[in-house]
């Protein structure tokens, strides 16, 4: 850092400031950026290799290993230490991006090509795999009763138990137990819990394939997600609240109905809104628990269903052309579905935040 | 407290005891979280019962076998080959995800303009959303072709390390493709949570380093990443949780065989979930016994794999992994 500057600090003193360093000027990295692109180009060329990606390698390589030369030339190791991490950084920034666009942008692409108001309106009811045609409306009609479904046992359950960890448990050894479970079952592969279904309900119980089996995997999946949410939300509760509703004499569970929830509503909200796009998109436990089926059945307790994930997952597997295409159409619209879904949660909690920080 | 008369407690406790709302209401919420742990329980316990059902029946050892056929009379069926893939898939994704992972959180916590790291923190949070059965199809219809050049290339000139020969030909329906794919699925939710810890790094230890004269990155060195430490590795940890348990992607990208090979570009392999997806429809009543069999072991290993994260999550009080 301190070269020998100090021994005679007058004589340079008017062209440089003896506490600064060299620096490069600032159009540096970009100028360097733009040689090594050309070379890269220019090798690829000369070696006559197809890959672009090969050509980015060789770009990126040569980036790296100039700037490190040049900045420890000019400025010192420590200097060009730091310019090379920053430029890791920002290569798994763009290393990160390039499949996340290409992933929306094939899925867009391809999807638009089939997607119409025919194919939400219509069933693959005697549609022959090899053509086009046929719709996806079975299949959302499923994902619809059965995320409905989950949500229906797993909201409640999940919501209740975020109310005992935080307002009646204290941390009792009860409470602990159910906090380190929750936490493990949030990473339950969804197939074990599919698993979990078929072997109780279809192998022991011995029911068929129905909506209502795949809901209750769903539900499963689904529980530790609410109760995590709901939990963070009820701990941003200001406790003054609940004092003065108490103080006022109003009972606890009351307190808890009237005052603590309805502060932590939006919050809430976004939580189970985020849960059930989780589980709209699962697939594994669809798969073993609904089984999958051509046509219209709007009853979820009887007889097999269809849902979204798993029409693009049995069209992918049919593998003609029309059918490709019709798992794109499909993956579109889940996605859009998914989507929607998430930015609306995420809006409300943006909306109806608790103004107590954050 | 101790100015209390017993007369006025005992009167207090039997008051509230005596309001029904409240009892109802702490009860139906203890019951709930008693609920929850019934169903792991319960999962616990009935997946082995099946389980116990098959591999009692099993004709070799269901942990060394390389072969999956529950209809033979005797069955045979083991998880050998299930337990290499799985594990082998999963550890190239960690391998690419974590520093890629680590990378992306020091962007948007250190390195990105205020600007644009909000909405970036916005957009990783809805990729941990996209159904994976898309990553899926994305996977086996455009990044597979595509990954077809890399494999060439590895084979070409990586093929002296032995894991990248290519000995078979074929597409690039292999372990390595499906290791990339969980790469790309697990990258969300391991930078969320490395993200939530770098952003907790108190602002005097920072600060305290660049006063001193250090860079950025020395910074980074010196103050992010060992308070991060704890953090990093258990968010890597819930992400191998993830990959461990993934289903359909693998299912839909992976060409199975019950071969073990430490080719990774070599078709083949298998992992225990994609293997429950493709063999399900096929099966009859024993074969699906056979199969809760293997998602028994998968279960116990992602157990094993979250417990220990959140045990070192919760060493630490000041950040909750909640985002998780």
């Amino acid at each position: 850092m301190s070269h020998a500057i100090q021994e005679r600090p007058v004589s340079v003193a008017p062209r440089r400031d003896p506490l600064s360093h060299a620096r490069l000027p600032r159009w540096t990295p970009a100028a360097i950026a733009a040689g090594s692109i050309a070379a890269g180009i220019g090798i690829g060329l000369g070696a006559g290799w197809h890959s672009k990606v090969q050509w980015g390698l060789i770009a990126a390589l040569l980036f790296v290993l100039v700037t490190f030369a040049v900045t420890t030339k000019v400025e010192g190791r420590r200097q060009a230490k730091d310019r090379v991490a920053t430029s890791l950084v920002w290569v798994c920034f763009v290393l990160a991006v390039i499949p996340l666009v290409s992933l929306a942008w094939v899925t867009i692409s391809k999807g638009a090509q089939v997607l119409d108001l025919y194919f939400l309106t219509h069933s693959m009811n005697g549609v022959l795999d090899a053509e086009a045609g046929g719709g996806v409306y079975h299949a959302l009609l499923g994902t619809i009763e059965q995320v409905g479904i989950a949500t229906l046992i797993a909201a409640p359950i999940g919501l209740l138990t975020a109310v005992y960890l935080v307002e009646y448990a204290g941390g009792g050894r009860l409470a602990k137990a159910v906090t380190f479970f929750v936490d493990v079952m949030t990473g339950i592969p969804s197939i074990v819990a599919g698993l979990f279904i078929l072997a109780t309900w279809n192998l022991i119980l011995g029911f068929g394939p129905s909506g209502f089996a795949g809901a209750m995997a769903l539900a499963i999946l689904m529980m530790p997600v609410v109760v995590r949410s709901t939990e963070e939300m009820l701990k941003l509760v200001p406790n003054e609240l609940r004092e003065a509703s108490l103080a006022l004499g109003i009972p606890k569970w009351r307190t808890i109905l009237k005052v603590v929830l309805p502060t932590a509503i939006g919050g809430i909200t976004t939580g189970v809104m985020l849960a059930v796009a989780r589980i709209t998109g699962e697939t594994a436990p669809v798969l073993l628990l609904v089984f999958g089926t051509k046509l219209i059945n709007p009853n979820p307790f009887e007889g097999a269903q269809s849902s979204l994930p798993l029409y693009v997952y049995e069209q992918y597997a049919v593998g003609t052309d029309a059918a490709v295409a019709r798992a794109w159409a499909a993956a579109l619209v889940l996605i859009a579905f998914v989507m929607i879904l998430n930015m609306v949660a995420r809006g409300i909690a943006r909306w109806k935040a608790p103004k107590t920080g954050r | 407290m101790a100015t209390i008369s017993p007369d006025i407690q005992r009167s207090r406790r039997a008051k509230s005891a005596t309001r029904p709302g409240d009892r109802i209401f702490s009860g139906l919420s203890k019951g709930s979280g008693i609920t929850l742990l019934v169903i792991m329980a319960a999962i616990a316990v009935f997946l082995t019962y099946r389980a116990a059902l098959a591999i009692s029946e099993d004709s070799t050892n269901f942990f060394t076998t390389f072969e999956w056929n529950p209809a033979n009379t005797p069955p045979v069926f083991g998880i050998a080959v299930l337990a290499f893939g799985t594990l082998v898939s999963s550890v190239i994704a960690m391998v690419i995800a974590v520093p890629v992972a680590i990378g992306i959180a020091l962007f948007i916590s250190h390195y990105a303009p205020r600007k644009l790291a909000k909405p970036l923190a916005y957009v990783v949070d809805l990729l941990a959303a996209v159904p994976s059965i898309i990553y899926g199809l994305w996977g086996a219809i455009f990044l597979v072709p595509y990954l077809d050049g890399l494999n060439k290339w590895l084979d070409q000139f990586m093929g002296w390390t032995y894991i990248f020969d290519k000995s078979q030909d074929g597409v690039a329906r292999n372990l390595f493709t499906v290791g990339i794919l969980l790469a790309i699925m697990i990258l969300p939710i391991i930078t969320n949570v490395t993200r939530e810890v770098f952003l907790q790094v108190p602002k005097m230890h920072e600060e305290a380093a660049l006063a001193l004269g250090a860079t950025r990155w020395e910074v980074i060195r010196m103050s992010v990443l060992p308070f991060g430490r704890s953090g990093i590795i258990s968010a890597s940890m819930l992400g191998l949780g993830r990959a461990l348990g993934e289903t359909m992607a693998v299912a839909v990208v992976l060409s199975p065989s019950f071969v073990i090979s430490g080719h990774l570009l070599d078709p083949g392999g298998g992992t225990f979930a994609q293997n429950i997806a493709a063999k399900f429809n096929e099966a009859n009543e024993f074969g699906r016994d056979a199969l809760i069999a293997s998602g028994l072991v998968l279960f116990a290993i992602t157990l094993l794999v979250n417990g220990a994260a959140r045990w070192i999550i919760g060493r630490r009080k000041e950040y909750s992994g909640a985002a998780a």
